[in-house]
């Protein structure tokens, strides 16, 4: 799953599709995931760097992720 | 920033200016044009995409505020932080919807050396339409009829006292037109089922609609009155073109309102005038309206007045304006930036 | 390298018409303690949920309450009303601060003599009460409140199988410009009906008419109606004196303040519309002084207030289960607390504070309690910090109902403390067990078998 191409992020945790003109919010945990999904970086190597960098359980973030996971799916923001 | 002492910051909400526009930009134009000293103007918003905040040659910077129904605790720590910022010395408040708020906070805002010129509360209730009627009736003003009801059986007595046709208005918004007891029952269900109870049933007036705008001292003098008549409206019933009148009994009922109630600060009255030539007062705004720079074209500059007066000035009461001004409203596509947008939606200032 | 603070990735879309949240930020600043005493350490101690008391709000209340109409009326006299929250330790405290006992059935009857208070200080209202109950408070000289026709009658052969004189008053309901109007209990004014009430009461003999009594309503947000009730009762009163050779000794005008809580569909926050005792007693008080009586024969002014009284000295504590996202991507956070506890949170949209530090980001969402029941609902909608399991919130201003309507539905009911004003915390209703449940259950024998 890679985010889509042209969507833009900004440092500031902006997200702005420009094929449906959407933006978005996203907190600083969100715009880290967002920016390794642009880059290519597959889930379970993001899973291991979020886990390295930050301090949370390991079930909590497999929770966390598939349902943020989901909602970029369901905004429509991920290449299939 | 700079912040030199000839500098007056000046905060406005109202910033809508769309198809159905809020005042607010229109008092910032008067009070560009009638204030000397150098203005920093603070937009204050409500929603995103409200077109003031990203017009910058007429607001110098906005801060989005927590909508009126957050209570005024909310608004008081919104407003701490921005005076912090700014140094605000005026507010000036205009949607019907935020004055409780703000009049609430009044005294508060003046410790922190923060002016406003409104209405007391008292003043505020009179003229909601609840209260409307026995107001005018104690004062002497003309007012249409009504009964304020709350069950469907009390719909007969209103057909009694104020016939056919009749209005049905919903507590804070909404009016129909009633020409059968069937109509008016299906209004009493549609509106109280929308805005809850009570119900308020008016007499119909049939007539021409003229608004005034008034600026009221505090102290039971109109600093300024014009009246103005829509030449042409829009499908959504507001102006979009109006020319200032002259009139002497419509200055009378305006400053009987005013020395009635003491009012303090802007209002419009909407009137009804019959094709007898009576004069109804049909409802009071208890702000400025969106046409406001009208008054100041006229010659009676009533934004910039007020903030005169709200900062401690003594303003003369106008006298003369010019008859068969006319205001012509038109749009216009503003252009801006996604960074704009997302800087105003994310950090809540721009 | 120390790990950086973790919270759950959020995405929220922007639109142009959306709520702003800034500057409401005020909603949600954790609340870890409630009279100094930590959130965490009663939960603790206490388990979860649980609802906490302060005794320290609740006097102070009172005594405001007190000072609002005593500074304002001579005669003043405040009646607790038990319905409100009968949990003894409450009653004791409004009982130490000199408030009498009002009851509406022989159960709170009973608590308030079991509570200590004096019969002759006991007001018993409501539409039920037997023969039996009205015999005992017959006997006591409680202030008995005739609630319809039915009743008048019965005290009237009740007094002479006693050969005594019940002290009576009646209810009066009226039109007060307040919609609906409380017409189901007691006597109408405008029909008459108040007035022939009193007369029959006199003319019998049988029963000392000593005040007249009013409840308009609950939740009032408009001090005119007080005004109005005054007004109404007092000329009842007049009539009384006047026509029937009966002073009134006292105007009991029930209860109805408004707390700060916040009205499902109310525009404005409680804490924005609601008026002050301050201003109620300036209504009432103004209308009482008003009636034309002389200063010597003014009546006693009697109070029945509660939810004002008692709703923000209570909290309900509750833990985070889980959390989840409904079918329409709205996040749904499960407290362990339901409306089997929180029956108000049917017309309160009450005010919920997480009990722990929290970013700054926040979602919308909807609370739901612990039962297996699609009504249950705790707000529809709120703006909260994400909430992990474990997490811990502190709901407001419960303390009026809620320990008196909760319901023994599916779960049980959990401990109440009360905090004293010194910080100590004293348990004051022990959570329910399964023994306590099914201790009044009895088992017919050959249901006692069971081979599974």
């Amino acid at each position: 799953m890679y985010l889509k191409k042209n969507i833009a992020t900004s440092e500031s945790g902006f997200i702005f599709n420009p094929s449906s003109g959407d933006s978005y919010n996203v907190n600083p945990v969100a715009a880290e995931i967002l920016q390794q999904l642009k880059q290519g970086t597959a889930l379970a190597a993001i899973k291991e760097n979020i886990l390295k960098d930050y301090e949370v359980e390991p079930m909590r973030l497999e929770q966390d992720l598939e349902d943020f996971m989901n909602q970029l799916k369901e905004a429509n923001l991920l290449e299939n | 920033m700079e912040k030199s002492d000839n500098l007056t910051t000046i905060a406005v909400t109202g910033l809508n200016a769309i198809d159905s526009p809020g005042p607010g930009i229109a008092v910032i134009r008067a009070l560009r044009d009638g204030l000397a000293k150098p203005l920093r103007i603070i937009g204050l918003s409500y929603e995103t995409l409200e077109p003031g905040i990203y017009m910058h040659d007429v607001v110098d910077k906005t801060y989005q505020i927590p909508y009126p129904a957050a209570g005024s605790d909310a608004l008081l720590r919104r407003l701490q932080y921005i005076h912090e910022k700014e140094n605000l010395q005026l507010i000036i408040p205009n949607f019907d919807a935020e004055l409780h708020n703000f009049i609430k906070l009044g005294p508060v805002l003046q410790t922190m050396g923060i002016a406003t010129f409104l209405p007391t509360q008292e003043q505020f209730d009179v003229r909601d339409k609840i209260n409307l009627f026995r107001f005018g009736q104690q004062q002497g003003l003309t007012v249409p009829k009504d009964k304020i009801i709350n069950s469907i059986a009390e719909l007969n007595s209103c057909e009694e006292s104020l016939g056919f046709p009749l209005v049905v208005k919903g507590k804070f918004y909404d009016a129909i037109v009633a020409y059968t007891m069937e109509q008016a029952q299906k209004a009493f269900y549609k509106l109280s089922a929308k805005w809850g109870f009570p119900i308020i049933v008016q007499e119909f007036i049939d007539g021409t609609e003229i608004n005034i705008a008034v600026l009221g001292d505090g102290k039971g003098n109109a600093v300024s009155i014009i009246p103005m008549r829509k030449l042409y409206i829009t499908d959504k019933g507001k102006a979009w073109a109006g020319i200032t009148l002259e009139d002497d009994k419509l200055i009378k009922v305006a400053s009987d309102f005013v020395n009635a109630t003491n009012w303090k600060g802007g209002c419009e009255l909407e009137i009804m005038r019959t094709k007898k030539d009576e004069l109804y007062i049909m409802e009071i705004n208890p702000r400025f309206p969106a046409w406001i720079y009208l008054s100041a074209a006229a010659g009676q500059n009533q934004p910039a007045a007020l903030a005169k007066m709200a900062m401690g000035e003594a303003v003369p009461v106008f006298t003369g304006y010019e008859v068969g001004k006319i205001f012509i409203r038109y749009s216009w596509d503003h252009i801006t930036d996604i960074k704009e947008f997302h800087q105003v939606s994310g950090m809540g200032e721009l | 390298m120390k790990k950086m603070l973790y919270e759950s990735p959020s995405i929220q879309k922007l639109n142009g018409g959306m709520m702003n949240k800034f500057g409401t930020r005020t909603e949600y600043e954790p609340v870890k303690q409630i009279d100094g005493v930590a959130v965490q350490t009663m939960m603790a101690q206490y388990g979860s949920p649980l609802f906490v008391l302060s005794e320290r709000t609740i006097r102070r209340n009172y005594q405001n309450a007190v000072r609002a109409f005593k500074t304002r009326y001579p005669k003043v006299q405040f009646a607790w009303s038990y319905k409100t929250n009968y949990l003894n330790a409450v009653c004791k405290i409004f009982h130490q601060e000199g408030s009498w006992a009002e009851v509406v059935s022989g159960f709170e009857y009973r608590k308030a003599i079991g509570n200590g208070v004096p019969g002759n200080k006991i007001i018993f209202n409501g539409p039920e009460k037997t023969n039996e109950e009205l015999e005992l408070a017959v006997n006591n000289g409680s202030l008995i409140h005739i609630d319809h026709f039915d009743e008048l009658y019965q005290l009237i052969i009740l007094s002479d199988q006693l050969n005594k004189k019940p002290r009576v008053a009646i209810r009066v309901n009226m039109d007060t410009g307040i919609y609906p109007m409380w017409d189901r209990f007691g006597f109408n004014y405008e029909n008459g009906q108040a007035f022939s009430a009193l007369s029959k009461i006199v003319a019998s003999g049988k029963m000392e008419l000593i005040g007249l009594h009013c409840h308009i309503g609950t939740f009032m947000l408009s001090t005119d109606a007080y005004a109005t009730a005054v007004k109404k009762l007092g000329d009842l009163a007049w009539k009384c004196k006047t026509q029937l050779n009966t002073s009134i000794q006292y105007i009991d005008l029930g209860g109805g303040f408004p707390s700060a809580n916040t009205l499902r569909g109310s525009f404005l926050p409680g804490t924005d519309n609601v008026p002050s005792v301050d201003e109620f007693a300036e209504a009432i008080t103004n209308g009482l002084l008003q009636l034309g009586f002389g200063a010597d024969e003014l009546p006693l002014l009697i109070l029945e207030s509660g939810r004002v009284l008692i709703d923000d000295a209570g909290y309900l504590l509750a833990s985070v289960i889980a959390n989840k996202r409904l079918s329409d991507g709205r996040r749904a956070t499960i407290l362990d607390a339901g409306v089997n506890l929180l029956f108000t949170s049917f017309w309160y949209d009450h005010k919920i504070s997480p009990a722990q530090d929290f970013t700054q980001h926040s979602e919308d969402m909807v609370l739901y309690g612990p039962l297996c029941m699609n009504i249950d609902v705790i707000r529809q909608s709120i703006n909260l910090p994400i909430l992990n399991r474990g997490d811990k919130v502190v709901v407001h201003k419960v303390g009026a109902y809620n320990m008196t309507q909760w319901m023994q539905f599916i779960q049980m009911r959990p401990n109440v403390i009360l905090i004293d004003e010194q910080g100590q915390t004293h348990l004051v209703r022990a959570a329910e067990n399964l023994q306590y449940v099914e201790q009044p259950e009895r088992m017919p024998e050959h249901l006692k078998p069971i081979d599974l």
